[in-house]
């Protein structure tokens, strides 16, 4: 069974505390597909994100991932096919090295060592970062700290990868590796991000979030070029797409 | 607020000195791990008023520590550093315990003072090889070891995510005190209240990473127990370490070397 797919319905979300966090959020995504999901701070992206492999469980509405519901039940299977990628790898690293951390979700599927080292080895190599593998994670570099925390996921070999804010703290070069990386996977991904110039590098489809309700969901370029709807939702043109300022001025 | 910054570089130089290859580290950390805790419990299952019998044990601290480069001064800047704690302890020891049990040089000596230097002692001998044993081993390597032997995983988890996060947690601190001290212009920057409210941030904040944490655990098929792929092979040098030091420290418990020592120079009849 393929598990590339994913069905919203009507998604409605509470937090303990009473606050609303999602209302009657709906959207399909097909198999490879990447979508970016952008809005304001408090918008509901995070919180949508955490209910894809069942870290939440709706209030309202049901989701699919791959035609399976994710119920309690199913948790194992989707969450072996949806990997995610947290925005502080501080989050994702806590085991003493590299290796061990990358072999975390390995060892817990119960692989035998060998094919949890070659996977290790495997997905160290598909994010460049095959030198670090025996580092303490503490001592690296935002961008390498990034990059393993994909391959943490990647070990897993998921179907469909979802990131909270794949670019946020990099400097511009380690950012555009990041955004090298992600445009070589051919999963289906979901990324949430505030770098609108990313999204519209990325992914083709774009949802916009805002007060928890889904604004709008279409293709990239035309979302980016609708300022009515950017700036309702918090947003601006990314800055690939607003005429450049010092060219203006010339 | 730099005495934060000056522990975390003494963790920093242990897990430095952790990585070294010698003949120490080479010992499978069970055997290292087993040998330190009979070291331990010998120490401390001492009569109160033992002082001179305790001395013997130095050798274990000292002879690991040498062979396994570890410098001594590294050792003795940290014991110092800890000190304060055990001076706390027995310090009223003297007072309450006036009895003369012992004369030194036509001095005599209270119990009290005798029981303070024992503690002192003690303390110095169980935190040098604790310190010894992770300078050699890794903290990760003694948690993989207490796991391989049957230590309940909870303990294990505990132990490696605090080692993990006391990197994050400290510079977290000291961001927190930074932005604090940026704004309080030389002064006290409104005294203890403000600091109250800086460690209930301080909870606050690790509680919300530890729930991030869990969910990022979680997502990787976490089911309580850290799986750590590092196998360990327990040989023939290992059974040795173990049981040679082990043998040793029964002995220094059971007889009392410097004074079999003394009787043997000053001749048996003593």
């Amino acid at each position: 069974m393929s598990h590339h797919t994913i069905s919203v319905r009507d998604l409605g979300f509470v937090y303990p505390d009473g606050t609303r966090a999602l209302d009657g959020v709906s959207f399909e995504v097909g198999h490879g597909e990447a979508i970016a999901v952008v809005g304001a701070n408090g918008a509901g992206k995070s919180t949508l994100l955490l209910h894809l492999n069942g870290l939440l469980s709706p209030s309202e509405g049901s989701i699919d991932i791959g035609g399976t519901p994710v119920t309690k039940g199913t948790l194992p299977e989707i969450r072996r096919a949806v990997g995610m990628v947290f925005q502080d790898p501080d989050d994702q690293l806590f085991m003493p090295t590299v290796a061990e951390d990358v072999g975390f979700g390995p060892m817990n599927l119960g692989l035998p060592p060998e094919d949890v080292e070659a996977r290790v080895t495997e997905a160290l190599a598909r994010v460049e970062a095959a030198h670090l593998r025996e580092r303490p994670p503490y001592h690296l570099s935002g961008g390498e700290k990034r990059a393993v925390a994909i391959a943490t996921v990647l070990a897993m070999q998921p179907n469909i990868l979802v990131m909270d804010e794949p670019s946020s703290g990099l400097d511009p070069k380690a950012r555009r590796r990041v955004i090298g990386l992600l445009a070589s996977f051919a999963h289906t991904r979901i990324l949430a991000t505030h770098d609108l110039d990313l999204a519209a590098e990325l992914c083709e489809r774009t949802i916009v979030m805002s007060g928890g309700r889904l604004a709008a969901d279409g293709p990239t370029a035309e979302i980016f070029a609708d300022d009515e709807l950017l700036a309702a939702g918090g947003l601006e043109r990314p800055l690939g797409m607003q005429a450049c300022p010092v060219c203006r001025e010339r | 607020m730099s005495s934060i910054a000056a522990g975390l570089s003494t963790i920093d130089r242990l897990d430095r000195l952790a990585r070294q290859d010698t003949a120490v580290h080479r010992v499978d950390p069970r055997a290292k791990v087993i040998t330190t805790l009979v070291f331990i419990v010998c120490v401390v299952s001492f009569d109160r008023y033992e002082v001179l019998a305790l001395l013997p044990f130095v050798l274990f601290p000292v002879v690991l520590a040498s062979e396994g480069g570890v410098p001594f001064g590294f050792i003795g800047r940290i014991l110092l550093v800890v000190s304060p704690f055990a001076l706390l302890v027995g310090a009223f020891n003297p007072w309450f315990d006036r009895e003369v049990v012992t004369q030194v040089g036509g001095l005599g000596l209270s119990g009290g003072w005798v029981s303070y230097a024992s503690i002192l002692l003690r303390f110095l001998l169980t935190t040098a090889a604790a310190l010894v044993l992770t300078a050699t081993t890794s903290f990760n390597g003694v948690c993989l070891a207490l796991q391989k032997l049957r230590v309940p995983d909870v303990f294990v988890t505990q132990l490696l995510l605090l080692y993990r996060y006391i990197f994050v947690l400290g510079e977290e601190t000291l961001r927190l005190a930074q932005a604090r001290r940026l704004r309080s212009f030389g002064r006290r920057g409104m005294g203890l209240r403000v600091y109250t409210q800086m460690l209930g941030q301080l909870l606050l904040r690790t509680v919300a990473r530890a729930q991030r944490i869990y969910l990022a655990m979680k997502c990787r098929g976490f089911d309580g127990r850290v799986r750590m792929a590092k196998r360990l092979h327990f040989g023939a040098a290992d059974l040795a370490f173990t049981l040679g030091w082990s043998a040793a420290f029964v002995l220094f418990r059971a007889v009392d070397v410097p004074q079999a020592l003394g009787r043997l120079v000053t001749g048996a009849g003593g």
